[in-house]
């Protein structure tokens, strides 16, 4: 009985992130096409519902409905396991983001780790997509993605160590927590930018979409998907990109902190100031797409590997020098 | 710890059966997706022991890295191809006896250790460090890793960078009349580089490139 109790304990709390977060990635998609359309001075999707707000449920209803082709020659499991491992790894990684002091769904030792170990199952998803469809577009929009993300990974884990010198924790909270004098931005701000421009690389947006790059390869990974498979993978980019801006505010803007610990600010609950810093990093990201145009893949390479890789690793030395020289290093 | 037994029980037989898989399946993809199948139910394992940060860098460099690689090159290479030829050549491969041998020693090896494990309990390292449930397991492999076996740590990370530089150089290579684009050189580009302007006298014309 215990059990079962614990069982539906655990069902509830988990359905209560879920569900939000599943609704806010329905309304991102929204909120990314209006200020793509703001920053070129279009409408944008403004017809279904007040400010368009429904439009999001249009298209997941037309999804719905529309019919899966699988391809003939396809490997069926694979290519049917692919759209369910990208939006199950998208997900499963909430499970540690900390909302408040004690709202979270799991508070694990390895968080930041944790996170960093889904986001790079990620890439599988992507690549059973593009193999299984046994297509030529699909496959070389796959190898590039897998290319892509496993060379942005690296400088994202040393940006990640240079927080960790800092925090002296794995602990997603704990690493909030050692915000509450200064948020990490303004110490480690080169870093932030360089986390900000891996994560667009990370989750394949522009000026990073170089796997889905229309022009060449029609839609990369997905172009043998339709239907619900298709909005699958399409739902698990999204929750990606929510998470790396999540893991962004985390990281470096204080979380669930207030920016001034004075009286009216620190009434407000700490999710909200997630939430808010969470669409602040997302309409950057949005930003981002409307005004830069798409990289060559040999600078894609260059950039990651000959610019944020040797920069992420001079700064842990700079940081670790001067946590060490003033004897700020953290204690256990 | 009922709870505790089945969800060992479920990822060893996951981990075993994948690792069955790994050889037995046809396709070398499925192989390659059995095996990070194999890898992704060990690290559950190593979780369950309580070794969280193991777990994750198992899951991080296997994974997430290694495997990918694995998976490029089986992708890239036309094994169904490949095989067919080591099947119909006459002559024999020399894979075979090499690869013979090396499991042969792997399989004494796991017997050596297993029985050691299993009849000379007391063989065991008895310099195993006392693992408090104080600080967590992160912070005491650390503690270990650069006090007592820095040595040790360092030269396993030199033999890494040898070998990566190693693989670097013998992949290496420079080829000859390929056009590189210099960002430097395209940004710092002037007007007065590129034009210049001339007086056309009549009738007389101008002379471009000789």
């Amino acid at each position: 009985m215990d059990y079962i109790n614990l069982v539906f304990g655990e069902v509830y709390k988990i359905l209560f992130l879920l569900i939000p977060v599943l609704v806010s990635v329905a309304m991102i998609v929204w909120l990314d096409r209006r200020v793509w359309a703001f920053v070129q001075k279009r409408q944008g999707p403004n017809v279904v519902g007040p400010f368009g707000l429904l439009q999001s449920v249009a298209d997941a209803l037309k999804y719905i409905f529309k019919e899966i082709i699988i391809p003939a020659s396809s490997n069926k499991i694979i290519f049917i396991l692919a759209p369910i491992i990208t939006m199950t790894l998208a997900l499963i990684a909430w499970s540690v983001i900390p909302f408040g002091k004690d709202q979270v769904l799991a508070n694990i030792n390895v968080g930041i780790l944790y996170i960093f170990a889904v986001s790079s199952l990620g890439v599988y998803g992507i690549i059973m997509g593009g193999w299984a469809s046994n297509s030529k577009y699909p496959f070389l929009g796959s190898i590039r993605s897998a290319a892509q993300m496993v060379s942005y990974e690296v400088s994202i884990g040393i940006i990640i160590i240079n927080v960790l010198l800092c925090v002296g924790s794995l602990n997603l909270s704990d690493i909030v927590l050692a915000q509450e004098n200064m948020w990490f931005i303004i110490p480690l701000f080169p870093m932030f930018v360089i986390f900000f421009i891996s994560s667009l690389a990370e989750t394949n947006r522009p000026p990073f979409d170089l796997p889905e790059a229309e022009a060449e390869l029609v839609a990369g990974y997905q172009t043998e998907y339709s239907g619900m498979m298709y909005a699958m993978f399409w739902l698990g980019e999204y929750a990606n990109i929510l998470l790396m801006c999540a893991l962004g505010s985390i990281l470096f803007l204080g979380g669930w902190l207030s920016p001034i610990d004075i009286y009216p600010f620190n009434l407000i609950p700490g999710a909200i100031w997630l939430i808010f810093k969470i669409l602040l990093l997302f309409i950057l990201f949005a930003l981002v797409k409307a005004v830069v145009p798409r990289y060559r893949y040999d600078q894609l390479m260059r950039l990651g590997w000959k610019i944020f890789l040797p920069l992420s690793l001079i700064y842990v030395v700079l940081t670790a020098s001067y946590l060490f020289y003033f004897n700020l290093l953290p204690t256990i | 710890m009922m709870a505790h037994a089945i969800f060992f029980y479920a990822f060893s037989i996951i981990a075993v059966i994948s690792a069955i898989m790994v050889t037995v399946s046809k396709n070398t993809v499925h192989s390659v997706f059995f095996l990070i199948l194999d890898f992704i139910s060990i690290s559950c394992l190593f979780i369950m022991i309580g070794a969280e940060f193991l777990g994750m860098i198992m899951l991080i460099v296997y994974v997430g890295a290694v495997a990918v690689l694995f998976l490029f090159v089986v992708m890239m290479l036309n094994v169904a191809q490949q095989k067919n030829q080591w099947f119909i050549s006459k002559e024999n491969s020399g894979h075979i006896p090499i690869g013979l041998i090396i499991s042969t020693i792997i399989f004494f090896e796991l017997i050596i250790v297993v029985g050691g494990w299993k009849y000379k309990p007391e063989l065991l390292s008895p310099t195993i460090s006392q693992v408090s449930n104080e600080i967590s397991n992160t912070h005491s492999l650390g503690q270990v890793l650069y006090t007592d076996y820095i040595h040790i740590f360092q030269i396993s990370g030199m033999v890494l960078l040898i070998a990566m530089i190693g693989a670097i150089v013998l992949t290496f290579r420079q080829r000859e009349g390929v056009k590189k684009q210099s960002y430097l050189k395209q940004i710092s580009r002037e007007r007065s580089d590129g034009i210049e302007v001339l007086e056309v006298a009549s009738n007389k014309g101008v002379k471009i490139d000789d």
